[in-house]
């Protein structure tokens, strides 16, 4: 699962446009994480402030 | 709700493409997801004083400070200057964003425009196998707005693109991943932009120091995408602030990502287009992208114009869009993408010997290109493989 540390995000959107599957969606500070997420991790990498990470 | 054109977005891109198609007639509806425009700021805030003038008259109300240089560090600590006329590309205004960007949507909106806020585009509609508006949620609520014909300017995390087929996804070597701090430092320097370059300091990027006035500057770092980890950028920027600033006093925050991708192969289809940051056309070695989003923009708002007068809005009649736009940026974001492929791959020692080479040369009247050919002239070695775009 994607987990998203909401008290870190600084909701600035990289992440949405790294996703290859169109899986983040940015509602202006709410970060979504939807179904489509295969847990990559390419997100998780490029996160300025480390909010994304992928948990087993 | 209906109009002949819905642009997704407004920031500078947007905003252009919106005044010049309402000021050409048409019934322009522009929605942009965040309630306040502006904000908050992903940008470093520099643009080039003589390009800007060419697009817009300058307003006092939204240019922070005027700089009349740059100054380049390499990894050793070495500098050379750039005069404002040489680095005139990037630097010479540093602009007030927040401020910026609601005029451009306040000059939309004057020229006829009618600006949803808070209104998130949730994808395309069709009618009878035609692209026929947007499906958007206001306030709660979800909206259909009718249109034949879609701007998307929905900058870095663009959606419409890939909601009509076109292949946006950023690949993490062609982001540069940011995070700035708004200082306050009496070590300040108020009449240059600075920019540091080393592979440990921002790895495949560089970090950048853009003075807003009385010693307040936009300290910030940009690192190739490929080369980050979770918190590396936020991380960095610490270090250098410890280093360079260690008194500054930080107000404000910023991080983003900044498109460096280079050429998209199409940035049209049958009743869309994609303008600034969605269309990837920020430049991918300095990663300024408000100027390309502002003229694209406007060459979109003109182009719907003539599209929607002949009543053609398939991919080919907005092909004079895709047209105009490379004309005016084409050459310079391919050759910036192969500056930008060949400068992450530079070594510290590679950027010590190109950045003190420079030091005895007189380069005060050159450009950027001018002054790339004097380093190949220095350091034929290691530039030979961009010996095609230099001679
Ligand atoms: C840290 C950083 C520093 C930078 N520094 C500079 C610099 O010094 N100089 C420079 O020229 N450029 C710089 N850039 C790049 C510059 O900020 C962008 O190129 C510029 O903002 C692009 O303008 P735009 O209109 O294409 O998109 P944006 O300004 O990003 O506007 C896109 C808008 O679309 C909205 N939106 C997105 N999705 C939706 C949706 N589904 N529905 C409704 N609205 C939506 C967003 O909320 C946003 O307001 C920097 C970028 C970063 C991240
Ligand atoms: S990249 Fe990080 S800070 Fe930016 S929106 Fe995504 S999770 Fe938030
Ligand atoms: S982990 Fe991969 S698939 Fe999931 S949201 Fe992040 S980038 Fe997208």
């Amino acid at each position: 699962m994607l987990a998203v540390n909401r008290y870190k995000c600084c909701y600035c959107g990289a992440c949405v446009g790294v996703c290859p599957v169109c899986a983040l969606e940015l509602v202006e500070t709410w970060l979504e994480v939807s179904a489509d997420c295969t847990e990559c991790g390419l997100c998780s990498k490029i996160c300025p402030v480390g909010a994304l990470e992928v948990q087993s | 709700m209906k109009c002949d054109l819905v642009i997704v977005g407004a920031g500078p891109g947007g905003s252009m493409a919106a005044k010049t198609a309402a000021k050409a007639g048409l019934d322009v509806i522009v929605v942009e997801k965040r309630q306040e425009i502006g904000d908050p700021v992903r940008c470093a805030e520099g643009v080039g004083k003589r390009a800007l003038c060419e697009i817009i008259d300058p307003d006092p109300r939204w240019i922070a400070a005027e700089v009349s240089g740059a100054r380049i560090y390499a990894p050793d600590g070495t500098s050379i200057v750039m005069s404002e006329d040489r680095a005139g590309d990037e630097v010479g205004y540093v602009l007030e964003r927040k401020i910026f960007d609601r005029a451009l949507a306040m000059d939309a909106a004057r020229a006829g425009a009618k600006v949803m806020v808070k209104t998130r585009a949730l994808g395309l509609c069709t009618k009878g196998g035609k692209l026929s508006g947007i499906r958007a949620m206001r306030l709660g609520d979800e909206i259909d707005i009718q249109a034949p014909l879609v701007i998307g300017a929905d900058g870095v995390e663009s959606k419409v693109g890939r909601w009509a087929g076109i292949d946006t996804v950023l690949r993490p070597k062609d982001i540069e991943i940011c995070a700035q701090f708004l200082v306050h430092d009496k070590r300040i320097d108020d009449m240059y932009c600075e920019f540091f370059f080393g592979n440990k300091m921002a790895p495949g990027g560089y970090i950048w120091c853009f003075p807003k006035g009385e010693n307040l500057a936009n300290v910030g770092i940009g690192i190739q995408g490929s080369k980050s980890k979770g918190g590396e950028a936020i991380r960095l920027l610490r270090e250098f602030m410890k280093s360079h600033f260690p008194d500054g006093r930080i107000v404000e925050m910023v991080v983003g990502g900044d498109p460096c991708a280079g050429l998209m192969e199409k940035t049209s289809a049958d009743g869309m287009m994609l303008i600034g940051d969605a269309a990837r056309q920020t430049d991918p070695i300095t990663g300024g992208g408000i100027l390309n989003a502002m003229r694209c923009g406007i060459i979109a708002g003109e182009v719907a114009a003539k599209a929607l007068g002949i009543g053609d809005v398939s991919e080919a009649g907005l092909k004079e869009y895709e047209d105009r736009w490379r004309a005016v940026l084409g050459i310079h974001l391919e050759r910036s993408y192969q500056y930008k492929e060949f400068f992450v791959k530079l070594t510290d020692a590679d950027l010590n010997q190109l950045i003190s080479s420079l030091r005895n040369e007189d380069i005060s009247k050159m450009d950027l290109r001018g002054m790339l050919r004097v380093l190949f002239r220095l350091n034929p070695k290691l530039l030979w493989e961009l010996r095609h775009l230099i001679i």
